[in-house]
Parts: structure tokens; sequence; C-alpha cells
């Protein structure tokens, strides 16, 4: 009786939520189809037209003095991937130890990585950079990456998962045989399946999206990240070539988004279980 | 919760954490201990040598009525931000969690934005609000309204508040929606036959029993508020005009990488650390509490 009223509300409201998320990123995929001058000129329009070409435009030859955008693309996706893949790893593999093992000073080397959750990229910009400079890796791949793998929310997420696992499954494998590297890829990674998916998300949208850091060790624009790039072109502040910034914006949209929408289910459930 | 059943071995398991303790040491330790040392010290002019200084560094800091302004700055941001982004994602999740038509594209829908960067959100809001450009900007000029965010103040914070928001609803809005799920559904029956609905159920039942998530939410939209915004400000003004939108990260940046003032950029640093630590602690109190209890 009062749900068709309530129904409605709902509807209302939900529907308001996504155009607030869907107009801003509607705009810029119809202004990409737009002429640049006429952009200028105050001529932006909700409404699309049919010119692609900014699109292949941007991907071979960039704009405004930046790398092209399929090497950008290349950079951010390479750097994405890495910091996933090495958290992931370098995550199990810790939360393996600390779990499953004895040895002196465990719980000395577990505060040492809880640490790091307290003390983010922001907090200690320069002499990070002192330090990378002393290793050499300022204006490297291994600079823009390694550094972010290290990671205290991963480890912990890990730990909940691995001290979950009942003692019975352990003692099972040991009777079977198994030593503790064939008990980790046998028994360990499939029951944390779900787990891996959902942090994999997780990571890959917070290294593509990192900012502060390639800002600060990477200033070769070979090294220039699809955000990078895309902040400079729009310091420019005479001549900007708005459908190549807003074609550029759609392609670093993109890739993430698509991932999450993809993965959704298991992200979703990752996120809210890892983060209690 | 301790393991009865473990593997023995010693170098197993030192190999296993190696890899993570290196990491930690070199680029979180050995750098904020770096920070902490040069925030004791004072460079000389030329650059020859360090002297220690013990706390004078931060005495300056706190003396500098720049500083202060940015504090009281990044707090006013840090609140508007978060209060912002999580009103309406708890909005968004009470009408999502109603048992309607096609809720499930709308929960697609409301959670693909997690998935923008907050410089990327910098980006989309300059086509809304630019004056020259942007869509809404233009209308507001055309319509009286002297709106330039380069080179009004105000308006400027206001826009960086918005565009941060905006790109943290998502995020929220997962959580809210999980926790109203996770209320069991007989309490909701039960307050449902005595005759409480709408606005005052929520009031009296629903918001009570979110109250573990919204706390959490709020630590978290915090932090992101002070830290993860680097991105959105600095794309869209770099700080400015003026100081009107530097809060204390862009302000350690501007200080320590831009004009290159190491001794107050590593106080600034220090500072914040002391800021994430209070932060981070007051919040596994509350979950260790959460978990006893």
């Amino acid at each position: 009786m009062t749900h068709g009223r309530t129904d409605w509300l709902a509807h209302a409201i939900l529907g308001c939520g996504v155009l607030l998320f869907a107009l801003p990123v509607w705009l810029v995929v119809a202004g990409s189809t737009q002429e640049s001058g006429a952009i200028a000129r105050g001529g932006l329009s909700l409404l699309p037209g049919l010119d692609l070409s900014a699109y292949p435009r941007v991907l071979t030859q960039g704009s405004m003095g930046t790398a092209p955008v399929w090497h950008m693309l290349l950079v951010s996706g390479a750097m994405a991937l890495a910091i996933a893949a090495g958290k992931i790893v370098v995550s199990i593999l810790s939360a393996y130890a600390v779990v499953f093992f004895r040895f002196p000073f465990r719980r000395t080397a577990f505060w040492i990585i809880f640490l790091t959750l307290m003390l983010p990229v922001e907090v200690r910009i320069i002499p990070t950079y002192a330090v990378m400079a002393d290793f050499g890796l300022i204006n490297s791949f291994a600079g823009l990456t390694v550094p972010l793998i290290a990671s205290a929310t991963a480890t912990l997420l890990f730990r909940q998962v691995f001290v979950a696992i009942p003692d019975e499954l352990v003692e099972a494998a040991r009777i079977d045989g198994a030593g503790p590297l064939r008990f980790l890829r046998d028994i360990l990674l499939p029951v944390s399946a779900a787990n891996i998916a959902a942090l994999f998300v997780i990571l890959f949208v917070y290294g593509w999206n990192q900012y502060l850091w390639p800002l600060l060790v990477a200033t070769d624009p070979g090294l220039d990240t699809i955000v990078i790039g895309i902040v400079k072109m729009i310091g420019v502040e005479t001549q900007t070539d708005w459908s190549a910034v807003m074609a550029t914006a759609v392609l670093a949209l993109l890739p993430p988004i698509v991932v999450v929408v993809l993965m959704q289910r298991w992200f979703v459930a990752g996120l809210t279980e890892g983060e209690k | 919760m301790e393991r009865r059943t473990v593997f023995g071995g010693r170098l197993l398991p030192a190999v296993l954490i190696l890899p993570q303790l290196l990491l930690t040491g070199f680029f979180f330790l050995w750098p904020a201990g770096e920070a902490i040392w040069s925030s004791l010290t004072r460079q000389d002019p030329f650059g020859l040598g360090s002297t220690f200084v013990g706390l004078e560094n931060f005495a300056d800091l706190f003396a500098d009525p720049l500083y202060v302004d940015a504090i009281l700055r990044t707090m006013l941001f840090c609140a508007a931000v978060s209060a912002l982004s999580m009103g309406l994602a708890l909005l968004l999740a009470v009408f999502a969690d109603h048992e309607i038509r096609g809720r499930a594209i709308y929960r697609t829908l409301l959670i693909w934005p997690y998935a923008i960067a907050p410089a990327i959100s910098a980006v989309l809001w300059l086509f809304i609000l630019n004056p020259h450009v942007g869509l809404l900007g233009r209308w507001l000029n055309a319509h009286g309204v002297a709106w330039d965010y380069t080179i009004n103040g105000g308006q400027a914070l206001l826009m960086v508040i918005l565009a941060s928001a905006w790109k943290q609803v998502s995020y929220n809005f997962i959580f809210f929606l999980a926790g109203l799920q996770s209320i069991p559904r007989a309490v909701i029956e039960a307050s449902r036959m005595d005759g409480a609905r709408g606005w005052y159920r929520f009031r009296t039942i629903t918001f009570p029993l979110l109250a573990p998530t919204t706390f959490f939410l709020l630590v978290v939209n915090l932090v992101y508020a002070a830290f993860d915004t680097f991105g959105t400000i600095y794309a869209l003004t770099h700080g400015g005009p003026g100081k009107a939108t530097e809060t204390l990260v862009i302000k350690v940046y501007r200080d320590g990488v831009v004009n290159l003032d190491l001794g107050s950029s590593s106080a600034q640093s220090v500072v914040l650390m002391a800021g994430v630590i209070a932060l981070t602690a007051i919040q596994f109190r509350f979950i260790g509490r959460r978990t006893a209890g």
C-alpha cells in the first residue's frame, strides 16, 4: 500500500545518484567527439558529434608535448599490474610465514609491517625521494613500482584469511606428506582465490590511479602515466586541444572501470570483509 | 588467535618474510627515520652541513600563521568532504537496500565510480565548472554569477571539496550498503510490527545499528581527504589561487619539492605522521573493542 510510494521515491533518488556520476563522464565522452576550437569558444555540449578523429590522433601522436597516449596507457597498465601482482605475492608470502611458522622475532616482524600502515607516501615525500636517489631509482620503472609494493593492508588481509583456516586441514595435509610449499600451492592459494581476486581489483585501481608518486620520481616523459599525462595536458593555459584532453580522459577511465565492473562481485565482498 | 599446527624450520619463514621486510625497511622506516632526523636539524645556508636544533623547526612551524591557517583549512576541507560524501552515500545506500526492481543495476551504476582516479575527477569537474569551457561554469557567468575558481579563493575551495567528495561517494556507498545488509531482518521486522517506519525507523533503529560502519568510514574519509586528494587539488588549482586550497599535503609538496625548504618540510611530514598514527590508533582501538564486545 505505502510500498508504491516508497518505490517511486527510491527510483527517483537512485536515478539522481546514477546521473550524478554518469553525467560528468558522459560530458567528456560527448566532448571528445566535438571540435576543439568550438569547445574553447564555449560550445561544449552534452550532445555528441560524429567526429571520432581525436582518438586515433591522441593514441598515436599525443598532444601538446605529451607522449602518445598508447605509450602512457602501456606505462599505466604495466605499473598497475606490477604493483598489484607484487603486493599480492609479497603479502601472501609474509602472511604465510607469520601465521604458519614460529620463528624468533615473529611478533617484531609483524609489527614492523604493521607500522607501514601509518606511513603513506604523502607524509614522507622528501625523505623517500632522497632514498630513491641514493639507490639510483629516479626515472626508472623499478622506482615507479617497487616502493609501492610494500603494503600492510594486504598482509593483514591475508593473515586474517589464513588464521581462519581450520587446523584440521593443515593436519590432514601434513599426514598426506605435504611440505610447507606444497601446502601453500595446493591448498592455501586455491582456498584464498576469491580474496586474491578482490585484492587484485583494489590494487589495480590503486596502481592505475597513482599521481603524487610518479610526479615525484619520474620526470622523464617516457615514464609518464596516463594520469600524469592528462594533468599535464590541462595545465597548458593557452591553445589547449580540448577534444584531445577529453579523448585521453575517456581512455584513462576505461581500464580501471572495466576491471571494477567485471569483477564487481569479488571486489565488493573482498573490500568490505578486508577492511573490517 | 594462535594456531596449534605449525610447520617447522627457521630458514624458510625467514626467506618468505624477507621481501616484505626489505621493502618496509628501505622505503618506509628509513625515510621515516630520515624525516624525523632532518626535522631536528637545520641546513646551513650554503648547504655544507647541518646542525642539531632540537624542536626549533617545530616551534617555527607552529609560530607561522601560514601553517596554522593551513591546518585550519585542512580541517575544514576534511570535514566538508567527509560529511558530503558520507551523507550522500548513506542516502543512496538506504534506498538501494529497498527491494525494488532493478536494484542490481542501480548498485553497479553506483559502484563503478570507485575506479575514478582523484586526478581524473579533477579533469571531469573542470569540464563542468571551468568558467570558459565548463558547462555549468559558463551558465553561471551567463546568468550574472561571477564564477571563476582560478581567481576566487572561496570558489576554488568549494570546487576541490565537490570534486573530492564526489569521487569518494561510491566507496562509502559500498560500505554503507554492506552495513545495512548485515542488520538482521528480524530487527527490522520487529520494529515494523511496532509501527516504526520511514524516517522514524531509520533514526531510532537503522542509524544506531550502522554506528560501527559510520565510525570506520569517518576515519577512512578523513584520511582520504587529508592525503589522497593531492591529485585532485594539485591538478585543479595547484593549491591556489594564493593559498586558498593549500592543504597540509599540498604545503609539504610546495615547501619541500618546489621551494626546497627541507627542514620545515620534514617537520611538516613528522606532524602529518603523528596525525595518521593518531587516527589509526583510534580506529584500531575502536575495532578492538568491537571484536571484544
